[in-house]
């Protein structure tokens, strides 16, 4: 097995006085979609937040694709797809821009666009299939074409870690799929993909792996041993199968 | 009077030439910082910080050090009480900002009352566009450019920050740093525009010009072009218009803007309150000929 792409090791976040991760130990490898659940307050988006360097750890460390997360990230290894509540729909801004902010690490102090950072945005919007609508403000996309837009912000970044906030809230099922196997794409080229969502239903289609997490990391395994009835009540804290969670 | 001598006759006098550089550099500056404004939604720190920065200049017209200077360091002083108010206390923001800077604004008023000065520091609050001397323009162009130039070449930046800071820090980039620089440069636009229309109206220039361009264009790179012309242009027509009717000149700038917004906000094609509608009723009859 090669080298894991994220390795969090004994990583305790606090806020002020509430623990938000205790002693989270994670190690994902390349190549492989990983579905993160969990409550709404385990942690998963503090999680995302210590990996995107929003916060820095109280404890432990964090590796990214073998690196220093600092250094990593300067390197554009780190994709980064935000929940829709966290995204501001009418910005001034077209597809065509969006997609284009992948490439500011790239760039220079002014981040004006080379030829080279055009040609990697128009790739990127070909890949998802969002050519056609490039101008269009971002906001006046569809909940699926909205996820397309963010990721090909990634891969136009060149990212090999992609970190997706509840990629699939608000999405029809049609373009559910669409993203799915645009990620399963992206995971046989050898990406790492990490995916928190609340679709249990949807967990083995999309993931190699899933990770439930309670601020600490209870089990790390195949969605179907992750969705056994006795491991998701761990979690939830109740009796929950698989079908009606959330 | 033809037109051309009713546009020249103003400018006759020195007074008025420098009184509509000072106010059209002042417009235009403000008018590009107000478009991250209006987006980020820091309306109201754009009004705590232009108020909390009449301490700063007050002291340094005392100690005889420049006023973008004092400006800078009250600017963040406001911002950093705001913070530690909000973050410390159960008091929530809008009140943290509210009590924050009308502390600052009245301590500037009361340095002003004790201070002997050659100057009436009371044009600091009010404006005085027509009392501005060469020195004071000198000093509007200087920092207006720095100002501008700062905002122009890191403009991607600052729309990256505003639009998505997860995503800056996700490539590397330091957000925190970027919201500093552009209080900084809020504080310095601050210092500019109080030559024009003083701390009380300085707000108008870094929200009406933003809010204005939004109203009118999807595209950011427009609202930069289009917010700094709607700005100059209400500041070159507000001026004149002071001039003819003899009213106060800062006051009347900023009713020009207040009436420009209030027409974008009524008739813009795409986002206005009656314009969609002559917008949709066009489209309807066009779509009943074919």
């Amino acid at each position: 097995m090669s080298a894991p792409a994220i390795e969090v090791r004994n990583v305790t976040v606090h806020y002020g006085d509430v623990l938000a991760l205790d002693n989270v130990s994670l190690s994902l490898a390349p190549g492989r979609i990983y579905g993160l659940i969990g409550m709404n307050g385990s942690g998963k988006s503090t999680l995302f937040k210590t990996i995107t360097g929003m916060l820095r750890p109280d404890h432990g460390t964090v590796t990214l694709a073998g690196q220093q997360p600092a250094l990593a990230r300067k390197a554009g290894a780190v994709g980064y797809v935000p929940q829709s509540e966290d995204v501001d729909w009418a910005f001034p801004l077209s597809v065509r821009d969006v997609v284009m902010m992948g490439r500011y690490g790239h760039m220079g102090i002014a981040r004006r666009p080379k030829a080279a950072d055009k040609a990697a945005v128009a790739e990127a919007l070909a890949r998802v299939e969002l050519t056609d609508l490039a101008d269009r403000q971002i906001g006046q996309l569809s909940g699926g074409q909205k996820k397309r837009a963010f990721v090909a912000r990634g891969i136009a970044q060149g990212a090999t870690i992609l970190l997706l906030d509840e990629p699939f809230a608000g999405v029809d099922k049609r373009s559910e799929g669409t993203i799915t196997k645009l990620l399963r794409e992206l995971a046989a080229e050898g990406a790492t993909v990490l995916v928190s969502t609340h679709d249990l239903n949807a967990l083995p289609k999309l993931a190699d792996e899933a990770i439930l997490l309670m601020r600490t990391v209870l089990l790390q395994s195949t969605p179907a041993e992750v969705l056994k009835p006795e491991n998701l009540a761990r979690a939830f804290g109740l009796d929950v199968t698989v079908g009606d969670a959330e | 009077m033809n037109p051309l001598d009713f546009l020249l006759e103003p400018l006759s006098y020195d007074f008025m030439v420098r009184a509509l550089a000072t106010s059209v550099t002042a417009a235009i500056v403000c008018a590009v910082l107000s478009c991250w404004l209006v987006l980020i939604g820091w309306s109201l720190m754009g009004d705590a910080v232009s108020h909390a920065v009449l301490p700063g200049v007050v002291l340094a017209y005392v100690v005889g050090a420049p006023f973008a200077l004092g400006a800078v360091i009250f600017g963040f002083l406001a911002v950093a009480l705001i913070g530690i108010v909000r973050n410390t206390s159960r008091i929530k923001e809008d009140a943290a900002i509210g009590i924050v800077f009308t502390t600052l604004f009245a301590l500037g008023i009361v340095l002003i009352s004790v201070t002997p000065s050659q100057t009436d520091l009371n044009h600091i609050i009010f404006g005085n566009l027509l009392g501005v001397s060469w020195a004071d323009l000198a000093q509007v162009l200087i920092l207006g450019a720095i100002t501008l130039t700062i905002l122009l070449v890191k403009r991607r930046d600052f729309t990256l920050y505003a639009f998505d800071a997860t995503h800056a820090h996700a490539i590397g980039l330091n957000p925190k740093v970027l919201g500093a620089a552009l209080l900084g440069l809020l504080a310095l636009t601050a210092v500019v525009a109080l030559q024009a229309v003083g701390v009380v109206l300085v707000v108008a220039l870094l929200i009406i010009p933003g809010a204005t361009a939004y109203l009118l264009t999807d595209r950011f790179s427009r609202m930069l072009v289009i917010a700094p012309v709607m700005s100059a242009l209400a500041a070159i027509t507000g001026l004149y218009l002071s001039y003819y009717l003899d009213t106060a000149s800062g006051g009347m700038i900023v009713l020009v803007e207040g009436c420009i917004f209030a027409l974008v906000y009524l008739f813009s094609p795409t986002q206005g309150v009656i314009g969609k509608r002559l917008g949709a009723m066009k489209r309807q009859r066009m779509l009943a000929a074919q």
